[in-house]
């Protein structure tokens, strides 16, 4: 079985779920790490030290920036020469777009952000959530090579092994592309949400705190939002002891209190963090769906008859302004930090 | 500017979606417009107000999804077509794109196709791409802001890791994410032009293709296993304490 994982990076900062999907093709046979860019020397070394069999890097300063058509054809290119069995990504915004170019150049099905993967008789099957996580599905695909992106961290991460290495083979690089790309606004926190191991969030809740005076001159909606921003810098700081991503409910983005890619649950992100700690958020269904992978739930929230409590395992009812702040200091002393 | 909008009908939000026999069932809750897809209306809108251009509304469903189309023509679409045929049952997404490049070529003379970032119910977020992979059509996916000018497009796209801005040449295909935009509320006179409007039904035949060939097939359905948690309410003398017996009780769970 021969499988090929398309490593997926920003500037040569690999999404770590790469590293995941890297490990479960090595579970089906021998594992070949597809890297295209620019300057991805490191990159391919890393590949070799979490399991990659073989690399083959295109590197080429006509792929210093993504666009889709340009590595879908790539990859594409490569496929056909080489005849996988299945190629696998991590999934992100990039790979959801090249890997559905890639499919229908050859043809084949994509199965999307799956959360597990098996064969059988010669078909993959795989499961993914459906409905926000509402319902689960089992997929097969009837052709090959068959397609697949992996959620994050759905999939053990496989051990990083430096004594483990090899040599990079050079492919071509297919770089016509009908888009350029003109530059970048790089944001200031680049802990993932979907990659994080904890994610605190926040929900319309942190605008209340009454003990707050805004300064004068701002009419409703602008106090509004500075109570939301002092709310989420306590949300902020909790996450940053804990070494997590910040995340709000809908309520919370709808109302302009933070950027909608912080958004988790429905219309937003799905996550999977170890520990999750929702700070004045009240649980509505779509939330609950978007937080189910959560291995486990906190809520903090001054309303007992939350629904967020109904798939929390630890709870506190009471001020999120008071018991967060308090929350933060306890985790600094129990850390160290 | 020719504008396309493509949207699908889905369960409303707020809806239990169970497997029963099967099948997918969400009970008596309503079927509504794609919430993502509402973005790709108003995107369209936006871009027909700049332009002055035209919006036509195109979904793959059932009759029933007229009622979803209306909802676009109630928000400011032109005009909208429903493609629905007895043979388009268990579509994949690879499928459902060479429908609607099949009918986006019958429609003819399109600039811009808007979709929004994915579907509530299957959520894979492949079609727009793969639509685009068969048009030919430069692929502009998660569009955050839009500008059109002298037959090109500029979009901010959001990215995990912030925004990249991408270029290209009309005719193109978009998906758009929220911060597009509000989607704006039916008007009065838009209910009232949605609600006598007759939305063409488009068959396999009518757009001259054979139904595609499923490759991606549903086995089986689960249901995930409820999450039966007994919450544990942590009390204590003053907020310090409670927070200190609560960061115990997680460093004990070992979740760190």
């Amino acid at each position: 079985m021969k499988t090929f994982v398309y490593i997926d990076h920003f500037k040569g900062q690999a999404q770590a779920a790469s590293w995941e999907a890297l490990g479960a093709a090595k579970s089906f046979g021998s594992a070949i790490a597809i890297i295209f860019g620019s300057g991805l020397d490191a990159l391919a070394k890393t590949a070799f030290e979490f399991g990659a069999d073989e690399v083959l890097l295109a590197d080429d300063s006509a792929l210093t920036d993504y666009r889709a058509e340009a590595f879908a054809s790539t990859l594409s290119a490569l496929a056909s020469s080489q005849s996988p069995d299945l190629i696998l990504f991590p999934t992100t915004t990039r790979t959801r777009e090249m890997a559905a170019m890639l499919a229908m150049d050859l043809n084949t099905g994509i199965l999307v952000d799956i959360t597990a993967l098996s064969i059988e008789g010669d078909q993959f099957v795989a499961t993914r959530p459906i409905y926000e996580g509402k319902l689960f599905e089992k997929i097969s695909c009837n052709t090959k090579p068959a397609i697949a992106t992996l959620r994050a961290r759905a999939f053990p991460r496989p051990a990083q092994d430096s004594s483990h290495g090899g040599t990079a083979t050079k492919v071509e690089a297919k770089a016509d592309s009908p888009t350029t790309v003109e530059s970048y606004e790089v944001a200031e926190s680049i802990v993932s949400l979907t990659d994080s191991s904890v994610v605190v969030s926040g929900g319309r809740g942190v605008s209340n705190n009454p003990s707050l005076t805004p300064p004068s001159g701002m009419d409703d909606k602008q106090a509004e939002i500075w109570r939301a921003h002092q709310g989420f810098k306590l949300v902020g700081d909790l996450a940053s002891v804990l070494g997590g991503a910040v995340g709000a409910s809908r309520a919370a983005v709808d109302a302009g209190y933070i950027p909608y890619s912080n958004q988790v649950g429905q219309t937003g992100k799905t996550v999977a963090p170890d520990l999750y700690i929702a700070c004045g958020i009240s649980g509505a269904i779509q939330h609950i769906a978007g937080i189910r992978s959560a291995k486990m739930v906190v809520a903090i929230n001054k309303d007992p008859d939350a629904p967020i409590f109904k798939v929390a395992r630890y709870g506190v009812v009471g001020d999120l302004f008071v018991i967060v702040p308090a929350l933060t200091e306890a985790f600094k002393k129990k850390l160290g930090k | 500017m020719k504008i396309i909008a493509c949207i699908k009908q889905v369960p409303d939000s707020e809806a239990k979606v169970k497997a029963e026999n099967g099948q997918v069932s969400w009970g008596e809750s309503p079927l509504v417009i794609n919430p993502f897809d509402e973005y790709a209306v108003e995107g369209a809108l936006q871009q027909k107000e700049a332009t002055n251009g035209t919006v036509t509304a195109l979904c793959i469903g059932l009759e029933s999804a007229k009622e979803t189309l209306k909802h676009a023509l109630a928000m400011g679409a032109d005009d909208a077509v429903l493609i629905s045929d007895a043979a388009l049952n268990a579509l994949d997404t690879q499928g459902a794109a060479r429908v609607l490049a099949a009918s986006i070529n019958k429609i003819g003379g399109v600039d811009l196709v808007v979709f929004g970032r994915q579907s509530l119910d299957d959520g894979s977020g492949v079609t727009a791409a793969q639509t685009a992979r068969l048009l030919g059509w430069p692929m502009l996916g998660l569009a955050g802001q839009i500008k059109v000018q002298e037959g090109s497009a500029q979009v901010a796209r959001v990215i995990e890791e912030g925004r990249q801005i991408a270029h290209a040449n009309l005719p193109a295909v978009l998906s758009v994410v929220q911060s597009i935009g509000e989607p704006r509320y039916p008007s009065f006179m838009g209910i009232r032009k949605a609600s006598k409007a007759v939305i063409p039904i488009w068959s396999l035949k009518d757009l001259g293709i054979n139904a595609p060939a499923p490759i991606v097939t549903r086995t089986e359905l689960v249901t995930p296993p409820s999450r039966d948690v007994a919450c544990e309410i942590i009390t204590g003398d003053g907020p310090a304490q409670i927070a200190e017996t609560l960061a115990e009780k997680i460093l004990a769970e070992k979740v760190l």
